[in-house]
């Protein structure tokens, strides 16, 4: 177990009730429904480190985002932060610490910024809500600051976010959660809404300001290139479940689980133009009816008997931890 | 002659501000069974040039010149009866949201038979009967069953096979898709790459492919079209544009993809954003953020000029 964890997520588990509810249950039949969206996932994030997240959509890995900020409450499980549970010191009394060490960045700036609030306003709110100023320091410097750190002019703290394009939206997304001097920053999907120029910008401020000031990230991604540029170690999620967990040049090099094999396989490259691909076979399958055993069996081009009744465990391996029967056997040869 | 020739096509929006300008003066050429890509980053005016194609530019925007011919026959001008016997019959469209593209009352097989019969003398059965052969050429399991299925019981890989589908309905010659797989996943989205691809070789359907993905116009396309606000700056073989780009645009986009097989320690950037429509600069219109900028840039607008293998317009190519 590493000691130098900042973030050590243990076994957690998020279950939707999506069941109808209990008088048409009664009048017209029909069974509970739950949806495991996180279902028994652990892994830890070293201080100053990215662990990158991977998967496809309804994998549950926004849903694990909002775990780790206390959006949602686990079902099971836990997540610590620097020692504390997450969920139990946000209801708590002491929960303003916290809040400021662990701040979010969303996928939509557009969504995600009120359209009523000047830029200044909506970067120096934490600032003012969670009276966190240093002493002696004025607001009006802090935000200065705030605006030089992630590329934006002075002036820019009078305008409203329609006057930004997506990118600038992102920076100023990235101010407001920089505003409370944070430790560790929860980014899900920030630059899918981007164009790639813009992403590269965004992607190089991120990587500047870990760096400078030795943040944590957990980034939540699609896009295994990007994930192969900003992160540390990745995990992979499938339906829930954590399949895979490698450090980065491993992963890359030499993927285990079945699942990011195809990933990784299914990614149109640039380099080899006009090369057929493995055809990848089949779709996620309903969550709310997971198949038996390894949620990936159906799509699997090894699955056994095993793999269709006996769920596996994540597991181990010299190179990183992996959940699958024909990796753990010794079925599938090195890529 | 080519499939589709469009000539000097300039696209206005009157505006309270005065008339912008979002396309002007693109120039390209589809041949017969060729995949062409359109590339470039959002507001370039990818989208609205295969909307002025087909006819389906919103008002206020208007064709203010130049030429679009399909078959050497002018489409530009035809009233709007006339382009509906065109569009469906002779040029299909797949759209980014497969569920904006169908009509969740109806049941796929009811709007796949109502396009086929528009466009096609077909009695019901057979059309229905051809209906079923489309949605099993394009990959759906148990087609005469999920005939009867309405959208919403379809995944978002699955609905867009139904789309494109309907885009192959009766038969067109050039399909035009617009961003097709950037609502799918991955995994998803290699399938209806290859689908595409398949069924335009097999039918020698020619494709416009518009999207903003690199690596889907690397693996699919024949030639590429790259667009910066609202002209083409550099157009060429696939293999050309993408590993010798004679644009300093297309050479900073490419060199700010993250891709899986090297390792950065930085990307590089392009500094600044494209310009608003209504603030787009003299000459050419990258040269504000240009690192390879001659005085020249900033006053004489450069036409596509031949450059290696591909044509760029660029002044760079012309010294």
């Amino acid at each position: 177990m590493n000691e130098d964890a900042l973030v050590r997520v243990e076994g957690l588990s998020k279950t939707f009730d999506l069941s109808p509810s209990w008088l048409s249950r009664l009048l017209r039949g029909g069974a509970k429904q739950r949806l495991h969206a996180v279902d028994e996932v652990s892994f830890e994030i070293p201080r100053g480190t990215t662990l990158a997240l991977v998967g496809e959509s309804g994998c549950g890995k926004s849903t694990l985002a909002r775990l780790l900020v206390g959006l949602h409450e686990p079902s099971r499980g836990r997540a610590l932060f620097d020692g504390q549970d997450v969920h139990q010191t946000l209801g708590g009394a002491d929960a303003g610490p916290l809040r400021q060490r662990v701040q979010m960045i969303f996928q939509d700036p557009f969504a995600s910024l009120d359209p009523r609030w000047t830029v200044g306003q909506i970067i120096t709110e934490p600032l003012i809500e969670q009276k966190i100023l240093a002493p002696g320091a004025s607001l009006e410097q802090r935000l200065q600051e705030l605006l030089a750190v992630v590329g934006l002019s002075a002036s820019d703290a009078k305008r409203f976010p329609h006057q930004f394009s997506g990118g600038q939206r992102q920076r100023i997304s990235i101010a407001r959660a920089l505003a409370s001097e944070p430790d560790f920053l929860v980014c899900d999907e920030p630059t899918s809404a981007l164009d790639v120029s813009v992403q590269a910008q965004v992607l190089n401020l991120m990587r500047d300001l870990q760096r400078q000031r030795g943040l944590t990230y957990l980034f939540i991604s699609h896009n295994l290139a990007v994930v192969r540029y900003v992160s540390d170690a990745v995990g992979v999620m499938y339906l829930g479940r954590l399949v895979e967990w490698a450090p980065r040049a491993r992963l890359f090099s030499d993927p285990q689980h079945p699942y990011t094999r195809m990933l990784l396989d299914a990614i149109p490259k640039l380099r080899n133009t006009g090369q057929a691909r493995t055809p990848v076979q089949g779709e996620v399958p309903d969550p709310l009816n997971p198949p038996s055993g390894c949620a990936f069996n159906p799509r699997c081009p090894h699955a056994n008997d095993r793999c269709r009744t006996e769920r596996p465990l994540l597991q181990g391996t010299p190179a990183g931890r992996v959940a699958c029967h024909a990796v753990a056997e010794g079925r599938i040869g090195v890529s | 002659m080519s499939l589709l020739e469009v000539k000097d096509l300039v696209v206005e929006f009157p505006s309270r501000r005065g008339v912008l300008r979002a396309l002007d003066g693109i120039s390209f050429t589809i041949e017969k069974g060729e995949i062409l890509g359109v590339v470039g980053e959002s507001g370039a005016g990818k989208s609205l040039t295969g909307a002025a194609i087909i006819g389906l530019l919103d008002p206020p925007g208007r064709i203010a010149s130049g030429q679009i011919r399909l078959n050497g026959e002018r489409i530009d001008q035809l009233p709007e009866a006339a382009l509906r016997s065109i569009r469906g019959r002779r040029i299909g469209a797949v759209f980014q949201d497969p569920l904006a593209s169908l009509d969740p009352l109806y049941s796929v097989g009811a709007q796949l038979i109502e396009t086929i019969r528009t466009h096609l003398p077909l009695d019901p059965n057979a059309a229905r009967l051809r209906a079923i052969a489309l949605l099993e050429e394009t990959g759906i399991p148990a087609a005469s069953q999920r005939i009867d299925h309405f959208p919403h019981q379809f995944s978002g890989g699955m609905r867009q096979r139904v789309v494109i589908a309907l885009a192959l309905a009766a038969e067109p010659q050039l399909i035009i898709a617009d961003e097709p797989t950037t609502a799918l996943d991955v995994s998803i989205q290699a399938q209806v790459i290859g689908l595409l691809k398949r069924i335009c070789r097999d039918r020698g359907a020619a494709v416009m492919l518009i999207t903003h993905d690199m690596g889907v116009i690397a693996e699919t396309c024949d030639r590429v079209a790259v667009m910066y606000a609202g002209r083409i700056v550099e157009v060429g073989p696939v293999q050309d544009v993408i590993h010798s780009p004679a644009h300093p645009y297309t050479a900073g986009l490419m060199a700010c993809i993250p891709d899986l097989e090297t390792d950065r320690e930085r990307l590089a950037q392009i500094e600044g954003a494209m310009p608003r429509l209504d603030a787009i600069p003299n000459g050419c219109a990258f040269h504000p953020r240009c690192p390879r900028a001659l005085p020249r840039c900033a006053v004489d607008r450069p036409e596509l000029l031949a450059g290696g293998a591909t044509q760029a317009a660029c002044w760079l190519l012309a010294s």
